[in-house]
């Protein structure tokens, strides 16, 4: 756990950059610091390993007071990431990822043997090893500053927008390979980004801060959505406050309608039956062992002798249980169905998520807010 | 061009080589002994980067024989005069090259060693020093090939390595000498040079093939 307790920054120039700042970092949370640039956000992750010391307050590690422990030895046991990465271009990648090993005094095999290890944990080619920065692509050297701040599997690891530095697509799959490893390691983190929607999606609290360091909310990031503490933050939260909650309730939470369902051998008929029953001119067609087929629409099936001489369509979109309901509301818009089929392992229809579903998620009282 | 006189004065020659290679060795030594700290002092504190570059420079600019001249009524005639001179003349180049090798170490870098945990001169040596390398090692091959050059203008005071056959070879009106000791001493820096790329290219294997970033 990372304590502040009114700590305080101002610079020789009279500037305040964190002004009384308390908050706790519970054990294995991700709390993302978030603001507009000038809000203390950096100099707070500095804070903690003593880059920066406060002007006032206390900070606590696990109920040790920082500034009474040795810089060096405090920071070996706190990961670092930058967005300048910041590896050591003499080194090879095993060395820059065996660096804090070496400081602490591990035995060449052990070093050796957990560089391996993390390597593979944070997805770098095998070969890496024996390479220089250099020979590295942008995405891969985070990789790297990203395994070298676990080396010696430290409790804590301070993240100042560590994905900042990559193009969007190789950001969104390091946020979410970063998010499967955390679920394994547990670190307390502190993350540092101006951007809200990495810090919602990474944070599992979010403290928003404000120009001259002052603590506008600390929530988890569905509570920020639904109750925004003031006007400062409903404004940072941005537009589409609605689309930005939708992305954290997963399809696996709302219970997905079995929507109206035939079968190939079905008749038309009986395929305009059950459409008329749902209320739409379409239908799911799912073979005998329910996997999905696709749709038709009622009208094609004009003339047809059964279902499955008709013209099936393949969904636009289907979406999974781990999908976002941001996610399945894309897949809606694009589809002429209006829909999104969830399907599960193996292609297996299990259901369809509608506008109505989505309405009542988010008017639901537990995620209602004072707007 | 007289072989016969090179047969002759083989082992003169030879003599004179190494006396070359000697002033030039400790030149170097004393050189980078005295730059070494001034320049880490610069780098400590940016604010001595200035005078202490502008003092070296005003050093660099003073003539050779000048300075001899200057220096005659302190150390006389002998070698030590010969090596404060061409030591002094090492030290711009020395002291530039290695402030600004120690500079060039980006800042994200340096940050990076800090927040790992490196006590700062354990972060001089293995990090920031390393990563100056090819700075500081192109500021030795400079300061090489230049002092090769002015020892033999030190042959003026009697210890001129290659030198003395220049003096000798005008003395006498005779050319062999002086074409000897200006391809031996043309040769000497070629080679040198040549030695120092190749310690580099050892040395900082990671700044081979492109930038570092």
């Amino acid at each position: 756990m990372i304590t502040f307790d009114s700590v305080s920054k101002r610079f020789a120039d009279g500037t305040t950059a964190v002004d009384s700042l308390s908050l706790e970092v519970p054990d294995g949370e991700i709390a993302v610091f978030v603001g507009p640039s000038g809000c203390g956000k950096t100099t707070t992750l500095r804070m903690v390993n003593r880059m920066i010391e406060p002007t006032d307050g206390i900070i606590e590690v696990d109920g040790k007071n920082i500034l009474k422990e040795d810089p060096a030895e405090l920071r070996r046991r706190i990961g670092y990431v930058i967005q300048q990465i910041g590896l050591f271009p003499h080194r090879t990648i095993r060395d820059n990822i065996g660096t804090v090993p070496g400081l602490v005094g591990w035995d060449k095999k052990r070093t050796r043997e957990r560089v391996e290890e993390l390597i593979e944990v944070v997805g770098l080619p095998e070969d890496s090893g024996d390479r220089y920065p250099h020979e590295l692509s942008g995405g891969q050297q985070q990789r790297v500053g990203v395994a070298r701040a676990l080396a010696v599997d430290p409790p804590i690891m301070l993240m100042d927008e560590p994905f900042g530095a990559v193009d969007p697509i190789v950001r969104t799959r390091l946020q979410e390979e970063f998010l499967r490893l955390q679920q394994e390691v547990q670190k307390t983190i502190v993350f540092v980004t101006h951007d809200i929607d990495e810090a919602i999606k990474m944070g599992d609290r979010i403290a928003l801060l404000s120009q001259g360091g002052r603590l506008e909310q600390y929530a988890t990031p569905e509570e920020m959505l639904a109750a925004p503490a003031n006007e400062f933050v409903a404004d940072f939260l941005g537009g589409e406050r609605g689309l930005k909650q939708l992305a954290l309730i997963s399809v696996r939470d709302v219970d997905a309608r079995s929507g109206p369902v035939v079968t190939p051998e079905d008749t038309p008929a009986r395929a305009s039956e059950v459409a008329e029953d749902a209320n739409t001119d379409w239908v799911v067609v799912v073979d005998d062992a329910r996997h999905l087929k696709g749709w038709v629409s009622i009208d094609e099936l004009n003339g047809q002798g059964n279902v499955g001489e008709g013209d099936i369509h393949a969904f636009s979109a289907e979406v999974h249980a781990g999908d976002s309901l941001r996610t399945a509301l894309n897949a809606m818009v694009t589809s002429r169905t209006g829909v999104a089929a969830r399907v599960g392992e193996g292609g297996v229809y299990e259901g369809i998520v509608t506008h109505k579903l989505i309405n009542e998620e988010l008017s639901k009282p537990a995620q209602h807010g004072q707007d | 061009m007289d072989w016969g006189w090179v047969q002759d004065h083989l082992g003169e020659i030879q003599s004179l080589f190494f006396q070359h290679a000697q002033f030039t060795l400790l030149a170097l030594v004393y050189g980078f002994a005295i730059a070494f700290p001034l320049a880490l002092a610069a780098t400590r504190w940016p604010r001595l980067y200035t005078p202490i570059l502008g003092l070296t420079g005003i050093l660099f600019t003073i003539p050779s024989i000048a300075l001899f001249m200057l220096m005659m009524p302190f150390t006389g005639p002998t070698a030590t005069t010969c090596l404060i001179a061409l030591t002094i003349y090492t030290l711009l180049v020395l002291v530039r090259n290695t402030v600004e090798g120690l500079k060039g170490v980006p800042r994200e870098v340096r940050e990076a060693a800090e927040a790992m945990g490196y006590r700062r001169f354990k972060q001089l040596f293995r990090v920031e020093l390393p990563i100056a390398l090819p700075v500081i090692i192109a500021g030795i091959r400079i300061a090489v090939v230049t002092t090769i050059g002015l020892v033999t203008i030190t042959a003026l005071i009697g210890f001129g390595g290659l030198g003395a056959l220049f003096i000798d070879g005008f003395r006498q009106a005779f050319g062999t000498p002086i074409i000897v000791g200006f391809a031996l001493s043309v040769l000497f820096a070629v080679a040198a040079d040549l030695a120092l790329v190749g310690v580099q290219r050892l040395l900082t294997p990671w700044a081979r093939g492109g930038d570092s970033r």
